[in-house]
């Protein structure tokens, strides 16, 4: 088992208030991996942890060496008043190829307008990005993280406002990118769509709950501790002693309700 | 013959004021470098919405000029150079406390501009009559000598090579901030670089305008947003606009003597109300366009 991510002890949060409360674990090489709770449980804010957009408060966030990485923001910062059209929104993709310098080829334009047909977005190239609906802009998006080309993919919310019929489509695209021995995380609200599609799953309440195998984790026990989380920030709540919470290295437990509880400050919630 | 009269009156109105006089040819020279500079610079302002921030920039960098001018009096090189670091320090010190507080970065420039500006003018104040303030604050366009040539060709190469080189970043940038931060780390880097252009350029531009219509320079001819829907077209037409500009304000400041820099930013203003108003997607045909529409 190789490993893709390496989690250790990490806390991540805002104003000294952890929204992902020492974390363990590993996402191995290949892995596609659910990453569901209620909201403010967390998600949205361990795959910043992992992109590096937000700096761990403790504990560290390793990615293997060499891996190259892709990520799909639930809330995007792009401007769509911005005069760009679809095919120089997915060109951004080329960059970890190309970079700054690099000359975009001929075989660079082959693959944005491949990733275009693959979303079903054939004939949009010329389009501005403002005359995009919602779901075309998610899947110019997707579109570019297919053109990322990452050995590390991170989705944040990626079925936002999508129809049915895309949805499937990207699933497809999902379960390719597993095939292709990618590693991927996605973060999904759609509990039977993870039982359906994903091997594995990791439950949030700011805490991990459990994280395993995908139909074991999202068991109706582990599902009412999950939502039985505060999720309010408690104003007042005692700092969290670093002593109690280090020493967790070595691989996560498939049903981990153990090393949850070893891990839980006791102090937040 | 209708035609030859025609040829004969333009040579008088447009090439025999500019073949006759060196000082217009210097002017020319430095109001054609400076829109080549100046304009797309510009363009990148409006597209991140940053024009007001160049305007604020633009004020940001009197004090810098004054203490040039207190020390050594209208001399070139030492109110550039303090131009230049009060627009940095304004600069940085803006873009730091919007990085690292809640405050955003249009408050924070607004409080590190006006603080300068009051340093600015009471420096001017402290010496020198109003005449020296007009040349200050309005430029002396007319009388560029050779070391304000060369600053300004320096300022325009730099502005072109940084351009060009960090093109994809800064169109990133502006786009999707987000993104380029994951795949990269020239996020922060390029948007002080950015704004060091921006300093650069003001600078450069006060010689000949004035550190209050310097930036007009750079923001007006930005009305090429109504003309074109690429970015890379949008600059090029940005510089043609900048360009035309110069042209006819120092034209009607040769022809009927209003001062030259104010002159030539109006000419800039005039080319952007006939943008708003008459361009592809300004007010006139972007209503008739509305009316019909396709069947998909």
């Amino acid at each position: 088992m190789t490993a893709c991510v390496n989690l250790e002890n990490l806390t991540l949060g805002y104003n000294s208030h952890p929204a992902v409360h020492h974390l363990n674990g590993v996402v191995r090489k290949g892995s596609l991996t659910a990453v569901v709770g209620a909201n403010g449980s967390g998600k949205s804010t361990l795959l910043k942890g992992i992109v590096g957009v937000l700096k761990p408060m403790a504990g560290a966030c390793t990615i293997a060496p060499g891996v190259k990485l892709a990520y799909l923001p639930q809330q995007s910062e792009l401007d769509r008043s911005f005069p760009a059209r679809v095919v120089d929104l997915v060109s951004l993709g080329l960059w970890p190829r190309r970079g700054l310098l690099g000359r975009h080829r001929s075989e660079d334009r082959e693959a944005v307008s491949q990733a275009l047909s693959a979303v079903g977005m054939e004939g949009f190239e010329k389009r501005a990005i403002d005359t995009l609906s919602g779901g075309q802009l998610q899947r110019a998006l997707f579109a570019r993280v297919l053109v990322q080309d990452a050995e590390l993919i991170l989705l944040d919310e990626p079925f936002n406002a999508i129809d049915a019929r895309t949805v499937t489509d990207l699933i497809d695209l999902i379960k390719r990118w597993h095939g292709e021995k990618r590693t991927i995380m996605v973060v999904v609200h759609d509990l039977d769509l993870v039982r359906q599609h994903f091997p594995e799953a990791l439950l949030l309440a700011r805490q991990p709950v459990a994280w395993g195998e995908a139909r074991e984790t999202l068991t109706p026990d582990n599902l009412l501790r999950a939502r039985q989380f505060h999720e309010a920030w408690d104003e007042n709540a005692p700092w969290c002693a670093p002593e109690e919470a280090h020493n967790h290295d070595g691989p996560v437990p498939v049903n981990s309700r153990d090393h949850v509880d070893r891990a839980d400050c006791r102090g937040a919630a | 013959m209708q035609g030859r009269r025609l040829m004969l009156t333009l040579f008088d109105y447009v090439i025999a004021p500019i073949a006759e006089f060196a000082f217009m040819q210097r002017a020319l020279a430095g109001a054609l470098m400076l829109s080549v500079s100046a304009c797309p610079v510009g363009v990148f302002l409006m597209l991140r919405r940053m024009s007001l921030t160049g305007d604020a920039m633009a004020h940001a960098i009197l004090p810098g000029a004054a203490a040039g001018f207190l020390l050594s009096g209208l001399q070139i090189v030492p109110m550039t150079i303090g131009g230049l670091i009060a627009g940095i320090v304004v600069a940085l010190g803006a873009g730091a406390v919007a990085r690292l507080t809640i405050q955003k970065e249009d408050a924070s420039m607004a409080a590190f501009y006006l603080i300068s500006l009051s340093f600015g003018a009471l420096m001017v104040s402290l010496r020198g009559s109003s005449v020296d303030l007009m040349h200050v604050l309005f430029g002396t366009v007319l009388a560029l000598n050779n070391d304000a040539l060369t600053l300004i060709g320096l300022v325009a190469a730099l502005t072109l090579g940084i351009l060009s080189i960090f093109w994809r970043a800064l169109v990133a940038e502006c786009l999707d901030p987000l993104f380029l931060r994951s795949v990269s780390r020239l996020g922060s880097p390029v948007h002080f670089i950015f704004l060091g252009l921006v300093v650069v350029n003001l600078v450069a531009g006060f010689q000949a305008l004035g550190t209050l219509l310097s930036v007009g320079l750079m923001i007006l001819p930005a009305a090429a947003r109504f003309w074109s829907q690429r970015v890379g077209i949008m600059c090029l037409l940005a510089i043609a606009l900048g360009m035309l500009s110069s042209v006819c304000g120092l034209l009607l400041s040769y022809h009927a003597s209003p001062p030259a820099g104010p002159a030539i930013i109006l000419s800039a203003g005039v080319a952007y109300f006939v943008s708003v108003v008459a361009s592809p997607r300004g007010i006139l045909l972007a209503r008739r366009l509305r009316a019909a529409h396709r069947t998909a």
